[in-house]
């Protein structure tokens, strides 16, 4: 099922939640919003699922219209971070409950709800726990039986609020890889919500990077990784450092000296964006950027280096190989190999 | 190094006790008395209570009980509480919904109106109803004309075993709701439940027991009532007396056996409620203790 959100805006008693977002989901996608907490993501969410109302704008399931219906007429599975499962009953009550509530005329049959809940329980490797309660799980089971729980009612689309957020680091992982399977065996159209980057570039199809009520840039996990198209975005996914330049004649300057780098803005001011790993050093002191090592540490693999930079009087990071020579107050002369230049703020 | 250590850890070991507990002396001088304290002001009381009842013999005791005018103020008490107490249980639920899982201005206006009846003396609230309904009133006339009595009848009663006993179940729910926030019934909605499936199947079953906790301590009050009570009640024996209001009129009598017996049945009351509310408290004190409790 597509899903199409058309310039829905969003107030909580005048405050501004969502400004103006636009976004467009495709059949079988999976879908992450990414964002710092505050950013829009989970309002989002609770808006496509239908738990809130836009203060302005719609929500288009395929080419219905579904910003008037209710929660329970759009159909939707939805996941909450803390599993919200319905502590009195057994797990197999809880995976049957959106079939048992359903109207008689298209209520399955007490044996058809039992058998239909323990073939999901199944799917999402959990038989053999029917008769225990929520209190009785883990926190990764719980989160399965959510899942089996919001698939129960075969929703047109599943909505994941933060699903990983309170479990351990370990756990996640695993389940991370497993919704993913999940995904790619039922094909449900999915939209999660999630602040951690290494969850969505991992698990995604296409990454909705959101910051202050506003979409900041869509795209694939390498789009929004390797062209970032705002300083905020640069700054939140993956590492960045950034240095304040000027821009003559489509290069970019720094007091008095060229780094040898294009950039397509008009002459000023702006800030130069690249990765730290992402740099080559160089010899000699022209079309570079040249520094001072002012401190060091090992970081993994390789070399986090504090420089200095001559002109700028401005610190930055970049990272070498572990075995590089150098040492404090030594020099050292890079290039980014990736960079932008965004104006300065 | 070591065995200085050891040398200086053992006389510490010897005087260290928790830093939230007292020394042994000042720990018995503060149980003694809560004792001393506990038996003068309730436990005595209590036990007077069945040794005057039973001063001339069980024989004494239950004639007091079975007399018609005693049998009157058991049934009328009954009878006051079985409306009162439903009543305040669905209207306790519905402030608490209302309060807990929406948002809407003058909620806290709404909150601190609830608890009124627990700040107002109950003789006050009483005269309000007498007000309220008296032959001078705006609806006294209205309702006497209609053919219905409300004051000095079992309508007035009700009306102000209602007002003093309605915050007792909404108190005790409302912050169990608001701890428990509103994910559930959004998952209930989401899975396809309507309103009342939700309610039913969801929010219901979460907040039983503080229900339950909430309609015994409602019950009490609504049994052992008596300010409110009579100045409503007009004391016609018989007819619109309860048992607190029975029991005051045998002791102005000076018919202590009688009035003692009948109070012994309220006294049994407020021990089984106890008994009751420690049960709940031991099984489903972690949920409870959610609600605040009392």
């Amino acid at each position: 099922m597509d899903v199409r959100v058309s310039g829905v805006r969003k107030e909580f008693d005048r405050f501004p939640a969502l400004h103006d977002v636009s976004l467009e989901i495709k059949s079988g996608e999976l879908i992450a919003l990414l964002g710092p907490s505050g950013s829009g993501k989970t309002t989002l969410l609770r808006l496509i699922a239908g738990l809130e109302s836009p203060t302005e704008g719609k929500v288009f399931f395929g080419d219905e219209d579904a910003s008037l219906k209710s929660v329970q007429e759009r159909n939707v599975g939805f996941v909450f971070q803390h599993y919200a499962l319905f502590r009195h009953m057994t797990v197999i009550d809880n995976v049957g409950f959106g079939l048992k509530v359903r109207p008689s005329n298209t209520r399955p049959a007490k044996d058809e709800i039992r058998r239909r809940s323990s073939e999901l329980l199944d799917f999402v490797q959990l038989s053999g726990l029917e008769k225990r309660y929520p209190a009785q799980l883990s926190g990764g089971q719980r989160q399965r039986v959510a899942l089996a729980r919001a698939m129960a009612i075969e929703p047109r689309v599943l909505l994941l609020d933060e699903p990983f957020g309170a479990l351990d680091a370990k756990v996640r992982k695993e389940l991370r890889r497993w919704l993913r399977e999940i995904h790619d065996k039922t094909k449900h159209t999915t939209v999660f919500v999630t602040h951690d980057q290494d969850e969505a570039l991992e698990l995604a199809d296409r990454v909705v990077v959101m910051s202050q009520g506003s979409i900041e840039q869509v795209g694939t996990p390498d789009e929004v990784y390797d062209k970032p198209n705002s300083p905020f975005v640069y700054g939140f996914i993956g590492e960045s450092s950034r240095l304040p330049v000027r821009i003559e004649n489509g290069t970019v300057w720094i007091g008095e000296k060229s780094l040898g780098l294009k950039a397509d803005r008009p002459d000023g001011d702006g800030m130069l964006y690249f990765r730290p790993h992402d740099v080559e050093l160089v010899d000699g002191s022209n079309g570079c950027i040249a520094g001072t090592v002012v401190a060091s540490r090992r970081v993994g693999a390789t070399r986090r280096v504090e420089l200095m930079v001559a002109g700028a009087e401005e610190r930055i990071e970049i990272g070498i190989d572990a075995d590089h020579p150098a040492t404090e107050l030594s020099g050292i002369a890079f290039r980014p190999r990736h960079f932008r230049v965004f104006a300065r703020d | 190094m070591v065995h200085d250590l050891s040398q200086t850890a053992a006389p510490a070991a010897a005087t260290w006790h928790p830093a939230t507990t007292e020394s042994r002396g000042s720990r018995y001088v503060l149980i003694g008395i809560t004792l001393v304290f506990l038996g003068l002001f309730l436990v005595l009381p209590l036990v007077s209570v069945f040794v005057e009842a039973f001063r001339k013999g069980p024989a004494e005791y239950f004639t007091a009980l079975i007399e018609p005018d005693a049998q009157a103020a058991i049934r009328l008490t009954l009878l006051v509480a079985a409306i009162a107490v439903p009543l305040n249980l669905v209207f306790g639920v519905v402030a608490a919904w209302t309060i807990a899982k929406f948002e809407f201005k003058g909620k806290a206006f709404l909150t601190t109106l609830i608890d009124l009846p627990f700040s107002v003396s109950p003789v006050i609230s009483g005269l309000v109803y007498v007000l309220l309904f008296s032959s001078h009133s705006l609806l006294g006339p209205w309702f006497k004309s209609h053919g219905i009595e409300i004051l000095f009848a079992v309508p007035g009663i009700v009306l102000a075993t209602v007002f003093v006993t309605f915050p007792f179940v909404a108190r005790e729910l409302i912050p169990l709701m608001q701890h428990q926030g509103t994910t559930d019934e959004e998952a209930a909605l989401s899975l396809g439940a309507n309103g009342w499936q939700t309610f039913w199947h969801v929010t219901l079953p979460n907040i039983k027991w503080g229900l339950l906790y909430g309609v015994l301590l409602c019950n009490a009050r609504a049994m052992g009532e008596f300010g409110a009570v009579s100045v409503v009640s007009g004391h016609i024996r018989g007819l619109t007396n309860t048992m607190p209001l029975h029991v005051e009129i045998l002791y102005n009598e000076y018919n202590f056996v009688a009035a003692f017996a009948v109070a012994s049945l309220l006294a049994l009351l407020a021990l089984v409620t106890l008994i009751l509310k420690s049960l709940l408290e031991m099984r489903y004190g972690a949920e409870l203790r959610a609600a605040g409790g009392h």
